[in-house]
């Protein structure tokens, strides 16, 4: 059997499975914007708990995570083989800085006694107890992502040494790409919603 | 035509030999055909699971009291009877069997755009499926929320509840990724020539189809997660107690849920679209009708849910809507019935099995339909919520509509997949007895919704008894039916007459490759010149 190679229709399913993943998080935008809705002077109040500083800066890694793996991809394209896997290089980093920030952040919280089904956080009443309920669903949901992300970016890594993505070849590099992107748009509205908006 | 002429030149992907042997060449084969094959038996071997169950739910209602199980054993069963036949049988259903099968050949196409992960789809699902089953003997004795997991019960209730959410959890995956191969299949692979509206019904169906399963079933996905993390860390957003709301769940439920009716009924409206102007003899009336109604259905479908909770709270004006929007998304369906009947007329039709199945199909169909509407009027909808008139209304369509369907492609294409003909008397037979069976079961159940029977109970009142009788003599009927039709088929895929290339006379792509297809379906990859339904 011949080999068939389609590019387009591989970019094509990403763009569709970007869709999925913005609907499945889209559910959990619909319970944050009910409960916001339901118990706003409660979410007010708890907001100011979150470290804007921390989300500022996870903010500002990931934009420029993105920036990096969208570089990559031009890279590719103009065969520079080693700036590619330095830039992917730097995205994973990043990724990885997201990740260590995300840890002491959650690790603060949970210290408080700030995590779902602990006592202290019932006695705070409802809106407290929904507020962190979302706040660890939603980050811990788009952190499993940027988890999901990295193995993906590494394994094109070891695809792009391996010279089985090149610059005729390079779909599966840019399906990570918009991978990423999704990542990070995602975290484009969780960061408003739960460090800004207060 | 010869024999002769279906002798193909290479072996045909039955026959196929690759690199691995016996199981292997099955279970790990990307051949579209093989893996539709797959689904298939996966399916019937679950469906044999569900359906016991169905004959022994109603064989428990046969009297009021205890006939052979404990109220809690019943609620056990028709959770899992739910879950079963919904999630593992009528939603992968005839996308997965006869879509994987037949799609690729509908369009001129080799195989579907993505064949690895076409065959993880079926690894996901028997996953899926393990995972739902196992909540069976795991743990603290079977679920009991019914196959809709409403919240509180569901978090709150020490069954296990866990693998059962989980595992329709696992097979939503499978579903989304059937549906983005076909999207991108149909983008992509439609032989030259073939413009979206010279592509046949079935495959237009299954667009339609495949569009809901990527949209709507990350909802659910996400709300199986949540009541996951309720049960197990308390985040309580369904749960009153910590502030949340039961409601919420029901409506991200059924912002799937209502949904996932399409995702059954729309492929089985396509199956239906192709069978009849074969057997007419005659081009389809209104194929872009058929069409325009099919994306509309698709669409209408997503704003519907409510109706599923007019009992639950809701404000007056979401009421209105939602029922309005039930009503308007009955015309697209009803324009397919007009279409179906109007292709027959004045055609020349040649009664063979499938041509039955399809007839009864319009005919339950629109049984099962109109009771849909009286349930979307609000006054009639408060009267008749959770009585048995829901369950009857609802195996009018998912089991006549979807399940008819389903056995009328499977006569219909039986020929292409197997490459020999089943025995048209037992088919006719077990099809006439299986039809009995199916109205005697279901009726009933209208009569007695009407006179206040709820469902889900293994207990009624005395008053309800003669109804009760008449619809668990139904079940067997129709299980006799059954096992005609099964028994008859599994013979003749061994022992039948070979088939010829297109033992119908179909006007289709598919009939004019081998019976069965080859590996790689066509030699040269076809030129499409004319429209899919052309008799002239």
């Amino acid at each position: 059997m011949e080999l068939h190679r389609d590019d387009t229709a591989s970019k094509l399913g990403m763009w569709l499975f970007i869709f999925t993943e913005l609907l499945l998080f889209g559910g959990l935008f619909i319970v944050y914007s009910v409960f916001r809705y339901k118990n706003s002077q409660a979410f007010h109040l708890a907001a100011e708990e979150l470290d804007t500083f921390i989300g500022t800066v996870n903010t500002v890694i990931l934009l420029i995570s993105s920036m990096t793996i969208a570089m990559s991809v031009t890279a590719i394209q103009k065969k520079n083989k080693k700036l590619t896997l330095i830039l992917l290089s730097i995205t994973q980093v990043l990724a990885l800085a997201f990740m260590v920030n995300k840890y002491f952040e959650w690790g603060a919280k949970i210290e408080h006694g700030l995590f779902p089904g602990s006592s202290s956080l019932a006695d705070l009443g409802h809106g407290d107890v929904l507020f962190f309920g979302l706040y660890f669903a939603m980050t811990g949901l788009h952190a499993f992502h940027i988890i999901v992300g990295m193995i993906f970016i590494g394994w094109i890594m070891v695809y792009v040494a391996k010279d089985k993505q090149s610059h005729d070849n390079y779909a599966l590099l840019e399906n990570s790409g918009l991978y990423w992107h999704l990542v990070d748009l995602i975290w484009i509205f969780l960061f408003p919603l739960f460090y800004l908006i207060i | 035509m010869s024999v002769e002429e279906n002798v193909n030149q290479e072996p045909n992907y039955l026959e196929y030999k690759s690199n691995r042997k016996g199981l292997g060449a099955w279970i790990f084969s990307t051949d579209h055909k093989r893996i539709g094959l797959l689904y298939l038996y996966s399916i019937m071997s679950l469906f044999f699971i569900g359906a016991t169950l169905g004959l022994l739910m109603k064989f428990e209602l046969i009297a009021p009291g205890k006939t052979i199980m404990e109220a809690q054993t019943y609620n056990g069963i028709f959770t899992l009877h739910g879950i079963i036949m919904i999630f593992l049988i009528v939603i992968p259903g005839l996308p997965a069997v006869f879509g994987n099968f037949l799609l690729p050949i509908m369009i001129g196409a080799k195989d579907v755009a993505f064949p690895r992960l076409n065959l993880l789809s079926w690894w996901i699902y028997v996953l899926g499926a393990l995972v739902a089953v196992s909540s069976q003997f795991l743990g603290d004795g079977p679920p009991d929320t019914g196959w809709t997991f409403y919240a509180p019960y569901s978090f709150k209730t020490t069954t296990n509840m866990l693998p059962a959410v989980l595992g329709a959890f696992i097979l939503g995956f499978s579903s989304i990724l059937t549906g983005l191969n076909f999207i991108v299949t149909i983008h992509r692979l439609r032989a030259p020539g073939m413009g979206w509206f010279k592509m046949p019904l079935f495959p237009w169906t299954l667009y339609g189809t495949a569009w809901i399963q990527l949209l709507a079933t990350p909802i659910v996905g996400i709300t199986l997660l949540m009541i996951v993390a309720e049960r197990m860390l308390q985040i309580g957003f369904f749960d009153p107690a910590l502030g949340g709301d039961p409601v919420l769940y029901q409506h991200l439920f059924w912002i799937y849920s209502h949904p996932a009716v399409y995702i059954m009924i729309l492929p089985a409206m396509g199956a239906i679209s192709e069978i009849i102007p074969t057997f007419a003899k005659k081009t389809i009336f209104g194929y872009k009708a058929i069409v325009a109604s099919t994306l509309a259905i698709a669409f209408v479908g997503y704003f519907v849910w409510g109706h599923h909770m007019f009992a639950s709270g809701m404000s007056t004006f979401s009421l209105y809507t939602f029922s309005i929007l039930t009503f308007l998304v009955a015309i697209p369906s009803a324009i397919k019935v007009f279409n179906w009947l109007a292709t027959m007329h004045k055609g020349s039709i040649s009664p063979e099995t499938p041509f039955y199945w399809a007839v009864s199909f319009i005919f339950v169909f629109l049984i099962g339909g109109l009771s849909g509407l009286v349930l979307g009027a609000l006054a009639t909808n408060v009267h008749l919520h959770d009585t048995n008139f829901v369950v009857a209304h609802f195996h009018f369509i998912v089991f006549g509509g979807t399940g008819f369907a389903f056995m009328g492609a499977m006569h219909y294409w039986f020929p292409k997949i197997y490459g020999r003909m089943y025995d048209t008397g037992w088919a006719n037979t077990g099809w006439m007895i299986f039809f009995i069976g199916f109205v005697t079961l279901y009726l009933p159940m209208f009569y007695l919704g009407m006179i206040g029977m709820p469902r889900r109970y293994y207990d009624y009142l005395p008053v309800f008894h003669g109804p009760n009788i008449i619809s668990t003599i139904g079940s067997w009927v129709m299980i006799s039916g059954l096992i005609i039709i099964v028994v008859n088929l599994f013979r003749s895929a061994k022992y039948g007459k070979p088939a010829v290339k297109n033992p119908w006379g179909g006007r289709t792509l598919e009939w004019e490759v081998g019976s069965p297809p080859t590996l790689e379906n066509f030699d040269t990859i076809p030129t499409v010149t004319r429209r899919p339904y052309d008799y002239s």
